[in-house]
């Protein structure tokens, strides 16, 4: 019997390496969504905000294998600092659709680069 | 325990987000437009920060160890604050004459000023990231500011989402350094570093942090975004944006390469050597084909970050004290060519066009004198000051032994020259264009005297030098 549970929790026992996966592939994903999406601004917000979610998933779970409460208090003010940033980015956003009328990725595109 | 950190040596910050607030409040109850009166009061903030910065503590550790403070951060943050200070008076004129004076735009530039000075004394990945956060919000609504221009909103939309992204790249590999490191203070990541095999995890998290502040100081390969940036922004924005915060930045960079991931330069010199090549070959090369002056001083300013990284790649006193000289004399350098720029004015429309400098030296031979000084100064002719900044530079890179990028520095700098000595001939050579409205005042003492300061500079260097080495002296003691 404890043979058999040993072996199912060695089996499913979620260790750092998972979540540094999850969270490198959170992140891959983020910067994916940015270069390779050609529809709209929203969708880079919301690769942006992936991305800053990713770094949070990692930051927890070190701060949890380490046993140190600094990664746990980083991910706060990451978190603050996102809304924040999400605040500003959808004011430009709008100050840009009211002068664009579009926020198609395509039509940034006033100046060559 | 103690229950009050103590706020001596973070007083010049403290002062100026109190005096922002107030400011804030007087803005917002005073019925008419305060913007030149606020502008005023935020320059006398700023010479007041500066003034404590430097009478205040020169050696103290604060806040848990999260705020540092040292000649380096000193020497910094005073540069940022006179670069600060002097774009914050082009800012005022260029919101008079193009009629969008608001009270909030000189307090957007104080925000992004305190967060330039609290990345410059960070010693923590935590605070490290809350000042530039600070800084790079409020400079994504200055890119944004001329709401209603298509361009300056495009800007600010490109400025806003390539910003983010370096975030990301530098939170991310500062959460590999956290775990890999098991601190964020650069006091103790700096001793992990130190002792331990270092794991293929915090070279991958420098990597990441490199690529961050990269971005942020707009080095080749992330420097897409600076050239339509300084395009679209309101001109004396891009002034703005072209000198305080890539003093800042870059002091940053230094002090984070040689602080808490000193032990580690064989992996990050080569990561620099190589942006620092990238940045002065194409700094030089992409700038030969703008027919906008704004791009042209963007790809300019692209090259100048090459040249300074040199100083970085070196990573010793003399480097750090050639970085510093560097960019004291890049700041003046820029801020007369901005108040140039800033007077192409015909009749009350501004151009920004290099064709419309033509014949300028017939129209207004003063300002194509400044002008040209400035050019020369920039493509490091001697005796100009800029020769001094890249000489200073290069011996440091051939006395540590890098011959090789020396060499480079000087090919690129010669073929720089030629877009810089171009504007001058377009000035005095070519056939007059529409002649510009006279600069006011501001403009003209500002370009006036920093083209003087190019040219006595060789004269007098011997104080600003001897500061600079200080500087970079306590940088590497503490």
């Amino acid at each position: 019997m404890s043979e058999h549970a040993e072996a199912a929790s060695g089996f499913l026992t979620i260790g750092l390496s998972h979540y540094l996966t999850l969270s490198a592939i959170l992140f891959t994903l983020g910067i994916f969504g940015i270069f390779l999406n050609r529809k709209n601004l929203i969708v880079i917000m919301m690769s942006i905000e992936l991305i800053l979610l990713a770094v949070n998933i990692n930051l927890v779970a070190f701060s949890s294998f380490l046993g140190d409460l600094v990664g746990q208090v980083f991910t706060m003010l990451v978190l603050t600092v996102a809304a924040a940033e999400a605040a500003i980015g959808l004011a430009i956003v709008v100050v840009f659709y009211r002068n664009r009328r579009s926020i198609e990725v395509e039509d940034i595109n006033q100046m060559k680069g | 325990m103690t229950a009050v950190p103590l706020l001596g040596p973070a007083v010049p910050e403290i002062f100026m987000a109190v005096s922002a607030l107030a400011l804030l409040m007087l803005g917002a109850f005073r019925a008419k437009d305060s913007t030149t009166l606020v502008t005023w009061l935020a320059v006398a903030v700023m010479a007041v920060a500066g003034g404590l910065a430097i009478h205040g503590t020169h050696n103290a550790i604060t806040f848990n160890n999260l705020f540092v403070v040292n000649g380096f951060t000193v020497f910094a943050k005073v540069m940022t604050l006179v670069g600060a200070a002097l774009t914050l008076l082009l800012i005022n004129v260029w919101a008079h004459q193009e009629k969008a004076a608001r009270f909030e735009l000189p307090l957007i530039v104080l925000f992004a000023t305190i967060g330039m000075m609290m990345m410059i004394s960070a010693n923590d990945l935590i605070s490290l990231y809350l000042g530039i956060e600070l800084q790079s919000l409020s400079l994504y609504v200055l890119a944004a500011y001329h709401r209603d221009s298509q361009r300056a909103t495009e800007a600010g939309v490109k400025y806003f989402v390539l910003g983010a992204l370096a975030s990301g790249l530098l939170l991310y590999g500062s959460s590999l350094v956290y775990g890999f490191s098991g601190t964020t203070s650069f006091d103790g990541i700096a001793a992990a570093v130190k002792s331990g095999p270092n794991t293929i995890g915090i070279i991958v998290g420098v990597v990441f942090v490199i690529a961050g502040l990269a971005f942020k100081v707009s080095a080749v390969p992330f420097h897409m975004w600076t050239p339509d940036v300084f395009e679209g922004s309101p001109t004396p924005v891009t002034a703005f944006f072209s000198i305080a915060p890539k003093i800042a930045g870059l002091c940053l960079f230094l002090r984070v390469l040689v602080g808490p991931f000193a032990s580690m330069i064989e992996q990050w010199q080569q990561v620099i050597i190589l942006i620092s090549v990238l940045s002065m070959v194409w700094g030089s090369i992409a700038a030969i084909a703008q027919t906008s002056i704004k791009r042209l001083m963007a790809y300019s300013s692209i090259g100048h970050v090459g040249y300074v990284l040199i100083g970085l790649v070196v990573g010793n006193e003399e480097g750090a004290r050639g970085l510093l000289f560097y960019l004291l004399i890049y700041l003046f350098m820029n801020v007369g060519t901005f108040a140039v720029i800033l007077s192409m004015r015909v009749k009350g429309k501004y151009v920004e066009q290099i064709a419309d400098l033509s014949g300028l030296s017939k129209n207004n031979p003063l300002m194509a004198a400044s002008l040209a000084t400035l050019m020369f100064s920039m493509a490091g002719i001697p005796p100009l000051a800029g020769f001094l900044g890249k000489f200073y530079v290069f011996v440091a890179a051939v006395n540590a032994g890098f011959v090789a990028l020396a060499v480079v520095g000087l090919l690129a700098s010669v073929v720089g020259a030629f877009y810089y000595l171009r504007l001058i001939k377009i000035m005095y050579f070519d056939e007059p264009a529409a002649a510009f409205d006279p600069p006011g005042w501001t403009s003209g003492i500002i370009m006036g005297g920093s083209s003087i300061l190019m040219l006595v500079f060789f004269i007098i260097p011997a104080p600003l030098v001897d500061s600079a080495e200080a500087a970079a002296r306590a940088l590497f003691l503490g």
